[in-house]
């Protein structure tokens, strides 16, 4: 079965993808069985350099509430389907604390994503995070890539949220809204350096929305250099009036292409694979789980060895491998 | 003691139009011969939206809220034999005000009359569309762009005529409390009159000539003490905007004008009859007052939230007006609270909380910003959460709802929906799009087009909309291609919902139960519940989808709030798509039939079928058992405030179709080999 729901998935079959995504987030023993096969199944082929959903582009876009990433989404949407890519977007909000609830207002703002066969969203609670967030995030990544052309992963917030995105996409996008702090926070927190594209929001606010772009080159250039030589851009866009939409379109393309002439997105994939697991490792195990194995950098090491396996496959030896251990 | 003269009573009006131009023009002249003094126009949704009555969107939308318009001949029908230089005519329209005027002037030229002494109001308060009603079409600055279009345009045009009705009574509807209902109709008016003192074909000396013509249209709810409160309220803040804002000194041009529709939100499907006496009383609130008395009114029927009322019903609306302007002693005195410390002190509270209030709103950039930014929104979906709450805890008293309930059987309603509600014939949709199609292949297509060239190239150039919408109108351009041409240019729009942000889920009794079991049935089917919340078609009314969306997150599903006007194919994408396990369908438009039966055959042919969909709205009883008979599982009407009881039997709905043996597989993987 998960064969053919991966065939189906190639194929563009939109209630193939529907089905799929409700199977990555079922919790059930079986299911979470099936899923890891349908997974290992699109991951196995994705190694091979010829397969199509290698190609995808996925790109992540985080930023504050309020800084309309759904709007921007929505435009990038409408721009991308001018140049006839099909795209998956998967869109994360927070869950609520008390009732476990969530509203998933992004259809809202996303207005092309029912009536536009080559678009598809699912939107996704964030849950309680403890590996829901991350495993079925990484999971929807993987799913849709295999059927569309560009992937889009949205989630909120400034901090934690690009850490865990970083590692399932090849390009992230940070959307500032002017006026605010968020790149001063941004750039406190030491997280400037996980961007490859800065997006200014709202530049119809004026003074401002450039005075946070000059902020963020500022910060830019106090930092290293990014693999294949490329250089985050901080763009100016109005998601409201569909101004620098085509700009930011071609940054992912040439962010892309810089990735693939340096061979950096081989790099990218594997570190984000190696990364994931290690999180998803650290989260469930904490620090002396990692320890059982021989330390962080001796699990990195392992899973270097490893390429030809799928994440959930390695995860579930790993895991086998700690609880183990600890039992023992 | 000398007799003061007897105030004139107020316009009395009835809002009123279905199905087509000829039947609503024949219950207008109706309607004047039973004493109405002034013709309030209702329109159909297409025509609200800008859909000509073949759109896909309009489908079983036609007719039904009110009166298709589609071009100048519709027009000129409406109002055949009511000479429009004798009349005052009010239309409820606002994303296309400005192409039903430019129709209005058209078909007064057609009769003789010269547009210049037509007298009357387009509502045209977009803001308003935007956290309630849900009719707008553009963006706010275009759409505001437009309103102030049609305002330098009338004001030396056609002096008599209301440019915009600024309407807080949309406000109350959606929960608002009284300050908030006064601060944002001001923020609103601001709005307006601001992007009009910034235009340059405005002279600086017009500008309190435009501030006279800005009227309001309220609304009163049965607490008829605080609402005569908040009319004072509104004529003195008025009154200080005017000299200290805009340095106006005429006291004529000064005052506050407005109209009123009593609440519709209060009236109750449970023992309909009443709502006779609700209105009534609501009716005090805006008359009693004499120098904040409302100038034109309508009134709601007794029975709306069963459905469309007949003539009988709109007639009785009509007697309460007439009695109480022509029977009671109400309009032979100076006004009745001079002097009132009470009054007087409850009135100055609440101007002085508004003033707060609209100052927040100005300090985040006025009401465009506070739309764009959901703050007003939010807070009016705040206040109506509250208010659901209070009723469904009793706090809140609703007689015959939940309290005093037990009733002898009402004769009115005992010969079920059939004998009391309207229902607009079926044809008239089929008939409307047949009248479309023979005025389409009678006009000059190089005329047309022509026309809508023009208007697009006067509009991109920054010109005032009206005059080329004029000629639009003469040359028989439609009302989906004139608004097409502005859809182009300005785009279209999706106003936020307010309802995303806060967490206000503290359960207690009933609701931690169905909480408890929406864990349960969770973990029984694997994931968590997961719903979608949608309106088909046209109608924007958001409020009722909005709190069942707030409250089934609440109880702890996942909720996709997929907002308003929607196509049924629409909503089957997004079911499919987002792997709901059920599907909740707000309408109060009328047209649930055919657009719920879509969405259920849709659902079939998608091979998701077997999903559950929940229909709430206006929805007669017999209709109730059609769609019930079709497949929907449960069928909410107004009758049905608690809401914690919905969730519960939403829930039961989900677990029974998702755990049933019976139930397609929710995963291809449940019979995989490798399951153990």
């Amino acid at each position: 079965m998960p064969i053919e729901l991966a065939d189906r998935l190639r194929a563009s079959d939109r209630a193939a993808v529907a089905e799929a995504l409700n199977l990555i987030e079922d919790e059930r023993p079986a299911q979470r069985e099936s899923a890891d096969l349908l997974l290992a199944e699109l991951e196995g082929r994705d190694r091979d350099a010829t397969d199509s959903s290698r190609a995808a582009l996925r790109v992540g876009i985080t930023g504050a509430p309020g800084a309309g990433k759904s709007s921007l989404i929505d435009a990038l949407v409408r721009e991308l389907r001018r140049t006839d890519c099909t795209v998956g977007i998967v869109a994360v909000d927070p869950s609520s604390q008390k009732s476990g609830g969530a509203l998933l207002g992004d259809r809202l703002r996303v207005r092309s994503a029912s009536n536009d066969p080559g678009v598809f969203l699912r939107s996704m609670a964030a849950r309680d995070r403890l590996g829901g967030l991350s495993r079925t995030t990484r999971a929807a990544v993987e799913i849709l890539a295999a059927a569309f052309d560009v992937v889009l992963v949205e989630t909120v917030g400034v901090g934690q949220s690009e850490a865990e995105i970083v590692n399932l996409v090849h390009t992230l996008v940070f959307v500032a809204q002017p006026g605010t702090g968020d790149s001063v926070q941004f750039m406190k927190a030491g997280l400037i350096e996980m961007p490859d594209i800065f997006v200014v929001n709202k530049s119809d606010a004026g003074p401002a929305a450039e005075r946070t772009q000059s902020e963020l080159l500022g910060g830019l250039g106090l930092v290293d250099p990014k693999p294949g030589a490329w250089t985050p851009p901080a763009l100016l866009a109005s998601a409201r009036d569909s101004v620098g939409i085509e700009a930011i379109t071609q940054a992912l393309f040439a962010h892309r292409e810089s990735l693939e002439a340096s061979d950096a997105l081989t790099t990218r994939i594997d570190r984000g694979r190696t990364e994931w697991i290690l999180a998803s490792l650290t989260e469930r195990y904490g620090s002396h789980g990692i320890e059982t194995l021989g330390g962080r950098e001796a699990v990195r090491q392992t899973l270097r060895a490893e390429t030809k396996q799928a994440v959930p496959v390695l995860l579930r030896k790993l895991s086998g491998a700690i609880e183990a251990k600890l039992g023992g | 003691m000398t007799t003061p003269k007897k105030d004139r009573p107020w316009v009395i009006r009835t809002y009123s139009g279905h199905s087509s131009a000829a039947k609503s023009n024949e219950l207008y002249r109706t309607n004047l011969a039973k004493g109405q003094t002034g013709l309030s126009v209702a329109f159909d949704l297409p025509t609200q939206t800008g859909y000509d009555s073949d759109h896909p969107l309009a489908r079983g939308e036609v007719g039904k809220v009110g009166v298709p318009i589609s071009h100048i001949d519709d027009m000129s029908t409406l109002f055949e034999s009511i000479p429009l230089d004798q009349m005052n005519t009010s239309m409820t329209i606002n994303a296309t005000s400005n192409w039903l005027l430019a129709l209005l002037i058209s078909v007064a030229e057609r009769q003789g009359v010269s547009p210049s002494v037509l007298k009357g109001t387009t509502q045209n308060d977009i803001i308003k569309e935007y956290l309630s009603r849900g009719t707008y079409v553009f963006p706010p600055e275009a759409s505001v762009r437009m309103t102030a279009d049609m305002i330098a345009y009338t004001v030396d045009a056609i002096p008599g005529w209301n440019p915009v009705n600024v309407c807080s009574y949309h406000l109350q509807e959606a929960g608002a409390t009284p300050v908030q209902e006064i601060a944002y109709a001001m923020a609103t008016a601001l709005a307006l009159l601001d992007a009009v003192a910034a235009r340059d074909d405005v002279a600086p000396e017009t500008i309190p000539r435009v501030f006279g013509r800005i009227s309001f249209f309220l609304n009163s709810s049965i607490r008829f003490v605080e609402e005569t409160c908040k009319c004072r309220a509104m004529t003195a803040l008025w009154e200080e905007i005017g000299r200290n804002r805009y340095g106006i000194t005429d006291a004529k041009l000064l005052r506050f004008r407005y109209g009123v529709q009593v609440n519709s939100l209060g009236l109750t499907e449970a023992q309909p009859e009443n709502n006779a006496i609700r209105i009534a009383l609501e009716t005090l609130g805006v008359t009693l007052s004499k120098s904040a008395r409302a100038r034109a009114m309508q009134l709601p029927a007794w029975n709306e939230a069963l459905g469309l009322p007949r003539p009988w019903d709109q007639q009785w609306s009509l007697r309460i007006q007439q009695i109480l302007a022509y029977e009671t002693d109400l309009l032979e005195y100076p006004d009745i609270f001079e002097g009132s410390i009470v009054i007087e002190e409850r009135t100055a509270q609440l101007v002085q909380e508004s003033r707060a209030e609209l100052q927040k709103v100005l300090d985040m950039g006025g009401a465009v910003a506070a739309v764009e930014n959901a703050y007003m929104k939010q807070q009016l979906v705040e206040s109506h959460t509250r208010r659901v709450r209070d009723i469904e805890s009793g706090e809140q008293m609703l007689v015959g709802v939940n309290a005093f309930t037990e009733g002898e059987e009402s004769p009115l309603t005992a010969g079920g929906s059939q004998d009391s509600i309207l229902s607009v014939d079926a044809s008239a949709e089929t008939e409307q799009i047949e009248r479309l199609n023979a005025f389409r292949a009678k006009r000059s297509d190089a005329e047309v087009a022509g026309a809508l060239q023009n208007l697009h190239d006067v509009v991109t150039s920054g010109g005032n909309a009206l005059p080329p919408s004029i000629r639009a109108a003469k040359a028989g351009v439609t009302t989906g291609e004139w608004t097409d041409v502005l859809r182009k240019i300005f785009g279209e729009y999706r106003a936020p919902t307010g309802i995303v942000i806060r967490d206000t889920g503290e359960a207690t009794g009933a609701t931690s139960d169905v909480r408890k079991r929406v864990d349960d049935v969770s973990s029984e089917i694997g994931r968590r519940v997961k719903l979608l919340v949608g309106k088909p078609g046209l109608d924007g009314h958001s409020n009722g989808a909005e709190q069942i969306a707030v409250k089934a997150r609440d109880v702890g599903m996942e909720v996709v709030y997929e907002g308003i006007r929607l196509t049924p194919a629409e909503v089957v994408a997004s079911a499919r798509d987002e792997g709901v396990h059920a599907i909740g369908l707000s309408i109060l438009s009328g047209s649930h039939c055919v657009l719920v039966i879509d969405v259920l055959e849709g659902l079939k042919q998608a091979g998701i079928g077997h999903l559950p969909v929940i229909v709430g709205g206006i929805i007669p009883e017999d209709d109730a058992a059609t769609l019930r008979a079709a497949g929907v599982r449960h069928v909410y009407t107004p009758r049905d405030y608690d809401l914690t009881r919905i969730m519960a039997e939403i829930i039961e709905t989900i677990a029974e179709v998702h755990t049933s043996s019976d139930a397609p597989p929710a995963a291809t993987a449940a019979d995989s080999p490798n399951a153990h």
